[in-house]
């Protein structure tokens, strides 16, 4: 029985590491991926028609794959990481495992979609929007400024997810914008109204509102996109609304990409990257369904949604988003944590 | 093995055993987990078996010295801070009132539903025997997705109450169902002719014969909504362990969700010593497991129509929700490209991992539900018993702790490979090979070995058609249990799968994140269908366990 077992573990390392062994030109990357999975297989399978080099995935939430490379030091089996929002990227920055990345590929993206130091790359963006029930709260009575969300006019309305990534983002630009205290009295507020609307993610706070739990919640643009084009039009019983323009509350998050310093394949990894941002790569994600906008190669998205010349963001920087660890301890500090 | 040969084997021993039941007329008896009645023996265990689930032990209770390691690099100081803030309050409110509600309602469901299926003239009742059980086939998480995809309502508290109450009562029942067909009718028939009235024979004769096997049975489902995860997750409602994921997701914080874990492992403590509590009050005493004949069914009458509306309305919300909100999502979801991961081959590892863990765990149980059963004892006890602690440890827990194993001393051998993640499953899900075996190993007394011996059979002859014959099916549905649980788990698969590989339940998970139901709804379809196998040849053991009842001797 156990050498059975023996026989079948080595049967199964086998076939765990099968995969691996690339086609092609035999070269292969292992990408650790937390951006949307459907997203990353249309990347993934254009890259490697167009290189012949395999790519091992690893899906998971990007804070997770985050710890996990610093967990793994320099023996990460990881070449490239590729996350849905930059605080990840800056935190593994941060401990000094991202390699440069190539000049030829930065220039593809706006410079102030990248890395200050170049060692990631922006890939796509997003923006904070409010989700809304028509036939709970009319679009005029929402909030134009993130700051109302802690009105006590909207106790009980407001769905909140405070453990979501992109939420951080939005707490840091308004402790940017009016202080630590005062964001944490707003915190506070918000947490009041959310009650026990405190949902785990996103997707949960759109599903929510649309369904008529709660009359409306922060979330980023494109979950109601996805939303409509997986339940169709009509079973969509939600609308979205812009905060004004540049309102601390509308923020543009950036996905991107990065190679690690402790990987043993550069140069295809190096490849994988300079592929996201190149037209083709682009392409693929302006038709994609995760409804994110492309942001390099001139590439603009084919999706029926807001333009991305026409958005107004806040003019937070990625470098001012930074780690997301303030904004976390202050998550912490008013019990949202 | 065939039945036929098994039956035949079993009709031989029968024989063997009521010559043993007349030198042995009142057994002093203990009932275990599954409410399995054994004669206690007290002769010194062999070193071998004693070092054999002691190193058992040691390797499921790594996990909880990982913890140990990791809060103490957060510093006192932290998690007190930790511990103290507001939001413990909440989560630990959430924790327990949800736990209690849900263990109530599965003792009463589960029970209820065990005494109508062994004790009445339901209709059908073999038909309902294995249905009330497949539920617990499907993942939680699938539950939860079926629910809140199709009713609003089913969200937070209460989504949370009914989705894992129908997901977890088997566990309940099983036991209960078994223990019911074991027990002796003639108290009852006593309690009813000395003038006890129908209702109070129940509560106080049939409900006490089987305290052992409810409370058992509410110990799993307790341990298992401690640990409970991703079906939390999908329905929005907030515990200590979806903190501890949270914790470690968004603050990059493996010390505090460490710290975190440790106050989970003390509310199972708390569990696990209240069960000890009330099983120590008074014992039923009764003759021997063989003394027993066909119990007579009691006539439901005029309430067969109720007790069948009844079953069929729990097998359709436990069972018809989860299939047809699946079957609604693959024909209702938008349309979608052919995803790059193929069913088969995410269905193929799945089963592998599952049934290669599943057969480690039933052979690491051995060791100690033999020293647990057949020596009794008190270190035997609490060494079975300390090794439930693993049920209420989050997947991500023990995850972290083979990585940071693996890592730390191995220099990253076997990381992010299939065999550490099929260890993490023979870890996870070690307590309910144990059940599984722990019951077989009962209805093998040692007794029926020695007398085989003494009746001069050699030791290969009385392990072959005495010791397995008898332990088999035992083994069989223990090794179902693990492949069951292993089928189904997400959180320790996300960190240690190999890279590439795809699992049915992260790919689930991946495509339901998304609100991709359309591209989820057949991963959870495949999975319900992989685990209704298993599913059948569990209900189909228990429904026999203590196969002498059901036939007068």
């Amino acid at each position: 029985m156990a050498a059975a077992l023996v026989a079948a573990g080595c049967l199964l390392t086998a076939c765990g590491s099968s995969s691996s062994v690339g086609s092609g030109s035999g070269q292969s990357i292992t990408l650790y991926n937390g951006q949307h999975v459907q997203t990353t297989e249309s990347l993934v399978a254009g890259f490697e028609k167009a290189t012949g080099i395999a790519v091992n995935v690893r899906n998971d939430d990007e804070d997770t794959l985050a710890d996990q490379i610093v967990t793994e030091g320099p023996r990460s089996p990881a070449d490239v990481i590729y996350t849905e929002n930059s605080p990840a990227l800056e935190y593994l920055q941060g401990k000094g495992l991202l390699a440069k990345v190539d000049a030829s590929t930065l220039a593809l993206t706006p410079t102030r979609y990248n890395s200050p130091e170049g060692d990631w790359a922006g890939v796509s963006a997003r923006v904070s929007v409010l989700i809304y029930d028509p036939s709970l709260i009319a679009n005029s009575q929402l909030p134009a400024s993130v700051l109302q969300l802690a009105n006590s006019r909207y106790k009980g309305e407001l769905a909140l997810a405070p453990g979501e990534t992109d939420f951080q983002p939005i707490v840091t630009s308004v402790m940017r914008t009016y202080g630590t205290a005062a964001a944490r009295r707003w915190l506070e507020g918000i947490k009041a109204n959310a009650g026990s609307r405190s949902y785990p993610d996103n997707e949960t706070i759109a599903d929510e509102v649309n369904r008529g739990a709660a009359a409306f919640g922060v979330v980023n643009q494109y979950y109601w996109y996805r939303m409509r084009a997986e339940l169709g039009a009509s079973a969509m019983h939600s609308g979205i609304s812009y905060f004004a323009a540049h309102d601390p509350g509308y923020v543009l998050d950036v996905s991107g990409a990065a190679v690690l310093k402790s990987s043993r394949h550069q140069a295809a990894a190096q490849r994988f990257l300079a592929f996201l941002l190149s037209k083709q790569g682009q392409e693929i994600i302006a038709h994609s369904i995760s409804f994110e906008y492309p942001i390099a190669s001139g590439v603009t998205t084919a999706q029926p949604e807001t333009p991305f010349s026409q958005l107004q963001p806040n003019p937070i920087t990625v470098r001012e988003l930074g780690d997301g660890s303030a904004a976390i301890a202050l998550l912490k500090q008013a019990g949202l944590l | 093995m065939t039945g036929n040969r098994t039956r035949h084997d079993l009709g031989r021993q029968d024989e063997i055993r009521r010559a043993e039941v007349t030198t042995t007329r009142v057994a002093r008896t203990r009932q275990g987990v599954f409410g399995d009645m054994v004669p206690a023996r007290r002769t010194a265990p062999p070193r071998i078996l004693i070092g054999a689930s002691g190193a058992v032990a040691a390797v499921l209770l790594a996990p909880l010295v990982f913890l140990l390691i990791e809060a103490r690099g957060a510093g006192t100081g932290t998690i007190a801070h930790l511990i103290w803030r507001p939001l413990t309050a909440s989560l630990l409110w959430n924790t327990v009132r949800l736990t209690v509600v849900v263990t109530a309602l599965c003792a009463i469901i589960g029970t209820l539903a065990a005494w109508c299926v062994e004790r009445t003239d339901l209709p059908g009742r073999r038909v309902w025997a294995v249905l009330v059980v497949i539920p617990f086939a499907i993942p939680d998480f699938v539950v939860s997705f079926g629910w809140a995809s199709l009713a609003t309502w089913v969200q937070g508290f209460r989504g949370a109450v009914l989705v894992m109450t129908l997901a977890v009562y088997p566990l309940v029942y099983l036991p209960v169902a078994a223990s019911l067909r074991g027990a002796d009718p003639g108290q009852e028939e006593t309690a009813r002719s000395l003038g006890l009235g129908r209702a109070r024979t129940f509560v106080r004769v049939t409900l006490a014969q089987a305290r052992g096997a409810i409370l058992g049975g509410c110990v799993l489902v307790a341990l298992v909504l401690l640990a409970e995860y991703g079906a939390f997750e999908i329905l929005g409602y907030q515990t200590f362990t979806t903190e501890i994921f949270t914790e470690f997701q968004v603050s990059f914080n493996v010390p505090t969700a460490c710290a975190l874990s440790l106050v989970l492992v003390a509310l199972s403590v708390v569990v696990l010593g209240g069960d000890t509590a009330a099983r120590g009050r008074g014992r039923l005493a009764r003759t021997g497991p063989l003394a027993q004949r066909m119990t007579r069914r009691h006539r439901l009458g005029r309430a067969t129509l109720p007790v069948l509306a009844g079953f069929v309305a729990l097998t359709g919300l436990a069972l018809g929700v989860p299939l047809g909100a699946s079957v609604y999502w693959i024909f209702e979801g938008g349309a979608h490209a052919i995803s790059g991961v193929s069913l088969v081959y995410a269905g193929w590892h799945t089963a592998l991992y599952g049934g290669v863990a599943a057969a480690l765990a039933t052979l690491l149980s051995l060791p100690v539900a033999l020293l647990a059963v057949r020596r009794g004892g008190r270190g035997g006890r609490l060494l079975e018993r300390s090794t439930y602690l693993v049920l209420a440890m989050p997947g991500l827990v023990i995850a972290l702790a083979l990585s940071y194993f693996a890592e730390r001393y191995a220099g990253g051998f076997g990381y992010q490979s299939a065999p550490l993640l099929i260890v993490a499953y023979a870890i996870l899900f070690f307590p309910l090979a144990l059940v599984g075996v722990r019951a077989s190993v009962a209805h093998a007394p040692v007794g029926l070995e020695e007398a085989a011996r003494s009746l001069g059979q050699g030791r290969l002859a009385v392990l072959g058609r005495v010791t397995l014959p008898l332990v088999g099916p035992g083994l069989a549905a223990a090794f179902c249990l693990v492949f069951l649980a292993a089928v189904t788990e997400l959180t320790a698969t996300l960190i240690l799968v190999p890279t590439g590989v795809q699992t049915l339940a992260t790919q689930f998970w991946a495509y339901q994140q998304n609100l991709s139901y359309g591209q989820a709804a057949p991963f959870a379809l495949v999975i319900i269908l992989v685990a209704a196998a298993p599913g059948y040849v569990i209900s189909r053991y228990f429904d026999r366990l203590p196969a002498r009842a059901t036939r007068p001797l």
